[in-house]
C-alpha cells in the first residue's frame, strides 16, 4: 500500500521555495517566454498558498512557482520540442489533500490525443493564451468551469 | 462533492474500502470546501504512466542540509529526534537518489512563516527545512527537533497533531508525493480532519513512524523509523473521491 498524500498546507514556502526555481528556459535563449496565470478556488477567489510545478517530462525539465496572495504565478519558459508542446503541471495547495494533475498546451498548435479526446470547452482549459508576448494560463480548481485534471 | 454542511462532523467514521486515497472533499476539513476538484478525472496520458522524472544530483543538497539542528550558530531548543527510513516502490524494491524536503513547526508548534499567528515563540535556531538524497538503499535520514502541536482555525478548539511535512521526488513522473508524518500513540490524532481525510485506518497507520531504540542514540536523541512508499507507476490512482 502506498503512503497517502497529505495537504502542502499553508507554509510549505519554508521547505520549497527557499531559492527562485521558476526558469525553466536556459539563461539568454531568445525563444524564452513568460508563462503566468492564476491559481483560482471554485468561487473564482485567488489561491495566494498554492504551488505550481511545471515539468517537461520529455525533455527532463522542471520548475516551480509559489502563488501570490492574488493567485497569481509565473514563470520563464522555452517551448518544449514536439508536435502539441505542452508541460504537465502539478498543482498543490492547503485545502488541496492531494496533489492534482494537469497540463498546460501552447496556442496555435495541432492537438495531440489527451486534447483531441476532450470536447471543446473542457480542451479549452488546457490550453494557454498569447496575451501581450507572455503565455497566460488560469487554474481553476472547482465548478463549472474547471480545469481538466488527469488521475495519477 | 458533498454539500456544503456547517454542521459536518469533523471527523467521519473510517471506510478501509478507500485504500490508500485521501477523500479529497473530506467536509471536516473546512479549506476543500472551495478548493478540493469536484468533476470527473480524465484518464492519465498514456505517455506520463512510465515517464521518467528530473533527476536531482548531489548539487542539489547541502552537507547539514539533513541537520536542522546544526544550521545556526546556536542549537534549536526541543527535544532532539533522528528520523530515518527508505523510500520504496509498493514491490518494495528501494529508490535511490530520490529527494525528500522537510519542513515542520519548531518545538514550540510555530512555523517561520509571516502567515503564522500563533502566540508560541519563535526559535532563532531553528528554521525548519531540510533535505536530503536517498542513498543507494533508498534511505534517508534527518536530525532536527520534535515539532510542537499548534491550533489552527478550521473549527473551535482545532489542534494540528505534531508533524514533519515531506515531499518526495521518485524515479518516476507518478512517484511525486506531499505528505506528512507523524509521531505514534498522539492524543490528537482523533480530533484531526487532515489525518482522518484517510479513511482506511491501515492507510493512516503509513502516516505514523514508529519508536526504534536501535535509532535512538544514546544521551544524545530519540531515534523515529518512517518508510514512505510510493506507486509503482502506470495509472495506479482510481477516481475513487469524485462523486459523480
Amino acid at each position: 500500500m502506498r503512503t497517502p498524500s497529505q495537504t502542502v498546507g499553508p507554509y510549505y514556502t519554508i521547505g520549497l521555495c527557499r531559492r527562485p526555481e521558476n526558469e525553466l528556459a536556459q539563461p539568454g535563449d531568445p525563444g524564452a517566454t513568460r508563462l503566468v496565470g492564476q491559481l483560482l478556488d471554485g468561487e473564482g477567489h485567488p489561491v495566494g498558498d498554492g504551488l505550481i510545478e511545471l515539468w517537461d517530462v520529455a525533455g527532463r525539465s522542471w520548475g516551480r512557482s509559489g502563488t501570490y496572495t492574488d493567485g497569481s504565478f509565473s514563470f520563464v519558459v522555452t517551448k518544449p520540442d514536439g508536435e502539441a508542446p505542452h508541460f504537465d503541471v502539478y498543482v498543490f495547495a492547503r485545502g488541496l489533500l492531494r496533489h492534482q494533475l494537469t497540463r498546460v498546451y501552447f496556442p496555435d498548435e495541432p492537438a495531440d490525443a489527451v486534447l483531441a479526446s476532450l470536447d471543446a470547452a473542457d480542451r479549452a482549459t488546457l490550453v494557454a493564451q498569447a496575451v501581450g508576448g507572455a503565455l497566460r494560463f488560469d487554474i481553476r480548481l472547482q465548478g463549472d468551469r474547471q480545469t481538466v485534471f488527469f488521475a495519477h | 462533492m458533498t454539500a456544503v454542511d456547517e454542521t459536518s462532523p469533523v471527523v467521519l467514521p473510517d471506510d478501509s474500502t478507500l485504500g490508500p486515497e485521501v477523500q479529497l472533499d473530506y467536509p471536516g476539513y473546512r479549506s476543500t470546501r472551495r478548493r478540493a476538484p469536484n468533476r470527473p478525472l480524465a484518464s492519465l496520458p498514456e505517455e506520463l504512466h512510465d515517464a521518467a522524472g528530473p533527476v536531482f544530483g548531489h548539487e542539489t543538497v547541502g552537507e547539514l542540509d539533513h541537520d536542522l539542528t546544526r544550521q545556526h550558530d546556536g542549537e534549536p531548543l526541543g527535544e532532539r529526534i533522528i528520523v530515518t527510513g527508505r523510500v520504496l516502490d509498493e514491490d518494495g524494491r528501494p529508490l535511490a537518489g530520490a529527494l525528500l524536503e522537510l519542513w515542520q513547526a519548531n518545538a514550540a508548534g510555530r512555523y517561520r512563516h509571516e502567515v503564522d499567528a500563533h502566540p508560541a515563540p519563535l526559535d532563532p535556531n531553528f528554521s525548519g527545512a531540510g533535505r536530503c538524497l536517498t542513498d543507494a538503499d533508498g534511505r534517508y535520514s534527518f536530525v532536527t527537533v520534535r515539532p510542537g502541536a499548534y491550533p489552527w482555525g478550521n473549527h473551535e478548539n482545532a489542534w494540528r497533531p505534531a508533524h514533519l511535512h515531506f515531499s518526495v521526488f521518485g524515479r518516476l513522473f507518478t512517484q511525486r508525493l506531499v505528505t506528512q508524518m507523524y509521531f505514534p500513540g498522539d492524543p490528537l490524532f482523533a480530533y484531526d480532519p487532515i489525518f482522518n481525510a484517510v479513511r482506511d485506518p491501515k492507510a493512516r497507520e503509513l502516516l505514523v513512524a514508529r519508536f526504534d531504540l536501535e535509532t535512538t542514540q544514546p544521551e544524545w536523541a530519540l531515534g523515529f523509523r518512517w518508510d514512505i512508499v510510493l506507486g509503482r507507476g502506470g495509472s495506479g490512482t482510481t477516481p475513487l473521491e469524485q462523486s459523480p
